[in-house]
């Protein structure tokens, strides 16, 4: 059964043209799935649309077998909080919490993944844990203000905090669009490896259509949009 | 959960602390105004019921009863008329009267007010729970030219036992009218009261008739100076006129009868008053002037509040990214609408607080001070319930504000879902 089941999805903001127009999406579990599209084209839209905080005119979004258009608002972010991890393009991390409360800060709304980090003190090792594996593990660094981190780290500080407590789908919009070359394929590397280790099904978007190849599968939000409200 | 909500709101206003400063001093300052008004207006009240107790009666010319409780208890402003000696005597002869005290004022010595009476005042006056006076050193005056200081009179003029004092007619500076040529001697000091007797000189009646004989006139006459001291010891001084008297009642029962008799009677009309009820009627006064304060002190408030609610909102849009993030990693609406309103509510819970602690600092440091300048006592300053009631009310009101921010917050954070376009 697919982790993201999306049929005859149409969204619009407000009274506008469609934006969204989607016969039929899904994304396996386990799956690492790249998703292209430039920008302006839904594809953040369409990532809200599964994370649960917008609503469609029509259709369906199935996520882990649950109908987010038939959950009520609560039941939606509860699921969100439960299941889901989410990374940005930039300025991923809250400034004022520290690293590591940047990593567990999904452990504040779901007690699912609190329990599943390890609770209490087992939670700060885990961040630790994730935070080592994504190569930020000097003392001195975690200690630091998350403002004052480079943009290539407060990224794999936002994948930690993606990946805490095992959710089964990771998001990431456009997460690398700030990072050097360089850089960008070393934290998709990263981003696969742990989504692989812990077992998450990957959604990575982006607009730039070369990095298709780090992922088990590629598509373009063009060939499945059916809209010509997008620019 | 809600605790961590909780640190989460904590850790924000931490993170702005410069902004969160001064808006919590600027609701510490409302916070204190209002408390500092309230309490120097207890002070005031409690030092004034504390003043004079166990009088039931106070008589003298007529005028209004707030005027001749001010000028005979508080020595605040004069007598315009006085009653004459025989009436004082028809007042301390009748049967339902216990006790009086006749007192004369118009005279003074470098600004504090000269009292004339006799024992009887040191028997009967009564303040504060009805604590009797008490010498700290000397004696009562026994001779017409001795006097008896209050603690304040001795300790800011520097009298001991043996100064002599030249009183001056009226209630000038001195100079002119000085009674230069009958100095007083000071005979004993009172212990402090934290009552307008801390600054009173009293002496006997017939010192007050001796000082003005030949100034019948109201100014020195030419002959005054050639009555030697023997002369006047050789006359009848019994004072022709009082100023007011004190009067306690051998029953309590009888107090409205004996205060309507004595304002009824034939003869030299009089005004008796009852202490207590005058005093309320002065409060009446004073209410009105209390209730403005108090209402501009309350509007002060608001203004601090208000300053709460403009740092939060000002906050809000570099915050929609956050409130983003908040969402992205599970945050419910509920949890952003409880983030900024915990925020409002420890902003005022800390400002209020802050302005309590204000409050109890400044009376510290200036309470001494009011205490001996316009005689509030600091007893009832301490922390009494309205700081508690206060820091509540300041408290509600915030959380209430706070959920003006935390609604456009929510709205916002509803409509951007998990982009923000900065």
């Amino acid at each position: 059964m697919p982790v993201i089941d999306i049929r005859d999805l149409r969204f619009a903001w407000d009274d506008g043209p469609a934006l969204l127009d989607i016969a039929e999406y899904s994304v396996l579990p386990g799956e690492r799935v790249f998703l292209r599209g430039p920008s302006g084209s839904g594809k953040s839209t369409l990532l809200g649309l599964i994370a649960g905080v917008l609503e469609p005119q029509a259709g369906k979004v199935e996520v882990l077998g649950h109908d987010m258009t038939q959950l009520s608002g609560p039941k939606r972010d509860a699921l969100r909080a439960d299941r889901l991890g989410v990374i940005f393009q930039m300025f991923n991390l809250v400034p004022y919490l520290s690293l590591v409360q940047n990593v567990t800060l999904p452990c504040r709304f779901s007690s699912a993944r609190r329990k599943a980090a390890g609770g209490g003190d087992g939670m700060t090792r885990e961040a630790e844990r994730l935070l080592s594996r994504l190569g930020l593990s000097d003392p001195k660094m975690l200690e630091r203000p998350v403002t004052e981190l480079s943009v290539g780290q407060q990224q794999r500080v936002a994948v930690a905090r993606a990946l805490i407590g095992g959710p089964d789908i990771v998001i990431a919009d456009e997460p690398t669009s700030a990072l050097d070359a360089e850089a960008r394929d070393r934290f998709i590397e990263l981003l696969n490896e742990e989504a692989a280790r812990s077992g998450s099904a990957l959604l990575f978007v982006s607009h730039d259509g070369s990095l298709a190849g780090h992922f088990d599968r590629s598509v373009d939000l063009k060939e499945i949009n059916r809209a010509k409200g997008g620019v | 959960m809600g605790l961590s909500i909780l640190g989460l709101a904590w850790r924000s206003l931490m993170n702005r602390r410069g902004s969160a400063l001064l808006t919590i001093l600027a609701v510490a300052l409302s916070v204190s105004l209002f408390l500092g008004v309230d309490k120097v207006r207890n002070g005031a009240r409690a030092g004034f019921e504390n003043t004079i107790s166990g009088t039931d009666l106070i008589v003298g010319a007529p005028t209004g009863q707030i005027n001749l409780l001010l000028y005979s208890v508080f020595r605040l402003g004069s007598a315009t008329a006085e009653i004459s000696w025989d009436t004082y005597q028809s007042i301390a002869d009748r049967d339902d009267v216990a006790w009086t005290v006749p007192i004369s004022l118009g005279d003074s010595h470098r600004g504090f007010r000269v009292v004339g009476t006799n024992d009887s005042y040191f028997e009967h006056y009564r303040h504060g729970d009805g604590t009797k006076l008490r010498l700290a050193e000397g004696k009562l005056f026994t001779d017409i030219y001795e006097a008896v200081l209050g603690a304040d009179v001795a300790r800011e003029l520097g009298y001991e036992v043996g100064s002599e004092v030249v009183l001056t007619h009226g209630l000038g500076a001195g100079g002119l009218t000085d009674h230069e040529n009958r100095p007083f001697v000071v005979s004993g000091i009172l212990a402090p009261t934290g009552t307008p007797v801390d600054r009173s000189i009293h002496v006997s009646l017939e010192g007050i008739t001796a000082i003005h004989v030949g100034w019948e006139s109201g100014t020195r006459s030419p002959f005054a100076d050639t009555i030697s001291e023997e002369m006047i010891r050789g006359f009848d001084l019994t004072p022709k006129s009082v100023t007011a008297v004190f009067v306690g009642l051998e029953r309590r029962g009888t107090l409205l009868r004996t205060q309507r008799a004595l304002n009824t009677q034939s003869g030299e009309p009089l005004l008796a008053i009852i202490p207590g009820m005058a005093l309320g009627e002065l409060w009446q006064v004073t209410g009105i002037v209390e209730r403005a304060l108090i209402a501009v002190s309350v509007f002060v408030i608001a203004v601090g509040l208000v300053s709460v609610l403009t740092s939060i909102l000002t906050s809000l849009n570099e915050r929609r990214r956050e409130m983003a993030i908040l969402r992205a990693t599970g945050a419910r609406p509920g949890h952003i609408f409880f983030l900024m309103v915990a925020e409002a509510a420890l902003l005022g819970l800390l400002g209020a607080v802050a302005g309590v602690l204000l409050v109890q600092i400044g009376l510290l440091v200036a309470g001494p001070l009011l205490s001996s300048a316009y005689g509030i006592g600091i007893g009832g300053l301490g922390l009494s319930a309205i700081d508690g009631w206060t820091v509540l009310a300041v408290f509600a009101a915030a959380t209430l504000i706070g959920t003006i921010p935390a609604v456009m917050a929510l709205r916002r954070s509803l409509a951007d879902g998990l982009t923000v376009k900065l």
